[in-house]
């Protein structure tokens, strides 16, 4: 069967480059076609990225703690570029501070993501979250 | 008897020829007259070899071989159609222009009926067709290629797209009997361009179809090969002479400024890498040999399009003149001018000046600054040409030019605008024999003499 395509990059004014490639890596190596945008990586990146490689998933990292402002409007930039339910995840230090993670998850859930990562989760885990989902 | 190359350059305006030496690596004599494409391409070729006749002794002079590149009858115009326009749409557009095109226009997405009937009313000469990575979007490649099958059968096609959408699309020219071709993809990963075998098409094309096409079969009887459009002769001329040959050393990093009178081209031949430490580099991969056509400078036909960009304020910071307006018109009412008096030649240089530097500010890449919580950070998008090594200037305006230092020199680096990245203390020089179209041809059969008369001609003899 065909490799799935999954956009990963560093979204907003984001440098954290080191998680990006092991997240790359990890991705890579569980069997994923990576399309890896980097650091510093706009909404549009991401969306340009997966129209031209018809990705399955989107998965967006964010470890300074602006993730909640830099993803707004992020799912409905997809639906208007015929990315019409693709799957978003998002992990990393999404928002700033020490806050409950089941409020984060809702408020980025209501932002359109599929799945939210708190601080710390390990990449394996979200692997095995998209083959759930991607049904492989 | 010597033995000597005859390169010929069919230009818009006039039929150039240059005569080369290749035992001695000279050249022996040049020469021209009008184009005359809409008649019999050979009358101006003719007149222009009897006055070439004149200027060498055919005793001692034997022509072995007749080479040509063309841009005669309106150049060869491209449209080029792509998915999402900041990559395999500009990935395509790359690709084109460094090929020699014109590229009249650019599609993305899923072309509508609208856009088909305005491709209509072009005259198109060959369409490339791309979109999608290799294994990526492949639906709207496939879309657009239904529709250019129905609409647009009498022109060439390249399909440089998602390789997996070339079955599918094979399918759809056969059924409707078009001419077509399929290269590798012009964007085979994200943001990674390859644009050698779509311009090597591109060439095949223009040799095999476009030549008749244009009147042009008339010489080919006479001429061994027109082998390319004008533009990439030059291009290919400027790649021999930055990378060099399987014997010789190229000269490094370069950029060829050409002022026309109805464009402005820019050709870089550089990497472009940051120069610097801790820059990103972002946006879609640069071409090593990249041209840029700016189709809103030039020193006649565009000359009111030039205004409109720089504004009169710009023009006057290089002349004081109160006419600048009317002078602009004129000189896009009157394509032939040749400025008689002082005042003109300066008013043309001006006009040189400003296309320079808006040319170059387009074709050159620029740092944008993000502000981090971790402080300031660069992304650089486009090429970093602060160290290259030489700017070559030619075109009218400045191989006639007694100053032509002065209109290159608009193409540095200028502390007003740091983020710019042009160069900051390359070497100027001009092609005052007006060979790189010339030894482009030459290039193709013995790139080693190309090359030393390039160094010889325009590097060493001439210029600061």
């Amino acid at each position: 069967m065909d490799k799935k395509t999954v956009v990963i990059g560093v979204i907003g004014s984001d440098v954290h480059a080191v998680g990006n490639k092991i997240i790359d890596y990890a991705l890579s190596n569980g069997g994923f076609n990576v399309v890896n945008i980097g650091v510093l990586s706009s909404q549009e990146d991401f969306i340009n990225a997966a129209v031209e490689t018809n990705a399955d998933a989107i998965l967006v990292s964010s470890l300074y703690g602006h993730g909640e402002i830099d993803c707004q409007g992020l799912r409905e930039k997809c639906d208007e570029a015929g990315l019409k339910d693709i799957l978003l995840y998002i992990g990393g230090n999404i928002v700033v501070g020490k806050q409950e993670f089941k409020d984060v998850e809702e408020r980025f859930k209501k932002l359109g993501f599929d799945r939210v990562y708190p601080p710390g989760e390990k990449i394996e885990k979200g692997i095995e979250d998209l083959k759930k989902d991607l049904e492989i | 008897m010597d033995k000597a190359y005859l390169l010929i350059d069919f230009g818009s305006t006039y039929t150039k020829l240059t005569l080369v030496d290749i035992e001695h690596e000279e050249i022996i004599a040049t020469s021209k007259a009008i184009t005359t494409v809409e008649t019999n391409i050979m009358t101006g070729f003719n007149q222009a070899f009897d006055l070439l006749k004149q200027k060498y002794d055919k005793k001692n002079i034997e022509i072995i071989k007749k080479l040509a590149c063309s841009s005669a009858a309106g150049g060869l115009k491209m449209v080029t159609v792509g998915l999402v326009p900041e990559l395999t749409v500009e990935a395509g557009k790359r690709a084109a222009l460094g090929a020699g095109a014109r590229v009249l226009a650019t599609y993305s997405y899923e072309m509508t009926n609208d856009e088909i009937s305005e491709m209509k009313n072009m005259d198109v000469d060959i369409i490339l067709l791309s979109g999608g990575t290799n294994g990526g979007n492949k639906k709207v490649i496939i879309e657009n290629a239904k529709k250019i099958a129905i609409h647009f059968q009498d022109i060439p096609i390249i399909v440089a797209g998602n390789k997996c959408a070339n079955d599918e699309i094979r399918e759809i020219f056969d059924k409707h009997h078009i001419n077509y071709t399929i290269t590798e993809n012009v964007m085979p990963n994200l943001n990674e361009i390859n644009v050698l075998p779509v311009r090597e098409k591109i060439r095949e094309i223009f040799m095999k179809n476009i030549i008749q096409s244009k009147g042009m079969d008339k010489a080919e009887s006479f001429i061994d090969g027109i082998l390319m459009p004008t533009p990439a002769a030059v291009l290919k001329a400027c790649e021999v002479l930055s990378k060099g040959t399987s014997e010789l050393s190229g000269v490094g990093d370069l950029i060829v400024v050409d002022i026309g009178g109805a464009t402005t081209d820019v050709h870089s031949l550089s990497e472009g890498y940051p120069s610097k430490a801790g820059i990103n580099l972002k946006g879609l991969q640069e071409p090593f040999a990249k041209r840029t056509v700016e189709g809103d400078l030039g020193m006649r036909y565009s000359a009111l399009a030039l205004l409109e960009v720089s504004g009169e304020k710009m023009i006057k910071d290089y002349i004081d003149s109160n006419e600048i307006s009317e002078r602009c018109q004129y000189r896009h009412n009157h394509i032939a001018y040749v400025p008689e008096n002082i005042d003109d030649v300066r008013f043309d240089e001006a006009l040189a000046k400003v296309a320079t530097k808006l040319a170059m500010n387009r074709h050159v890449g620029h740092i944008e600054i993000a502000y981090t919580p971790l402080g300031e950070v660069f992304n650089q998008y486009g090429k970093d040409l602060l160290e290259v090594k030489y700017i070559i200037g030619t075109g009218g305006v400045i191989v006639h030019s007694e100053n032509p230092d002065k209109i290159l020199e608009e193409g540095l680096f200028s502390k007003q605008e740091p983020t710019v990245l042009k160069p900051k203390n390359p070497n100027l020089k001009v092609d005052e024999k007006y060979i790189l179209s010339a030894m482009g041809l030459l290039s193709y059969d013995l790139p080693n003499c190309a090359f030393r008369m390039m160094e010889k001609y325009i590097l060493c003899e001439i210029g600061g």
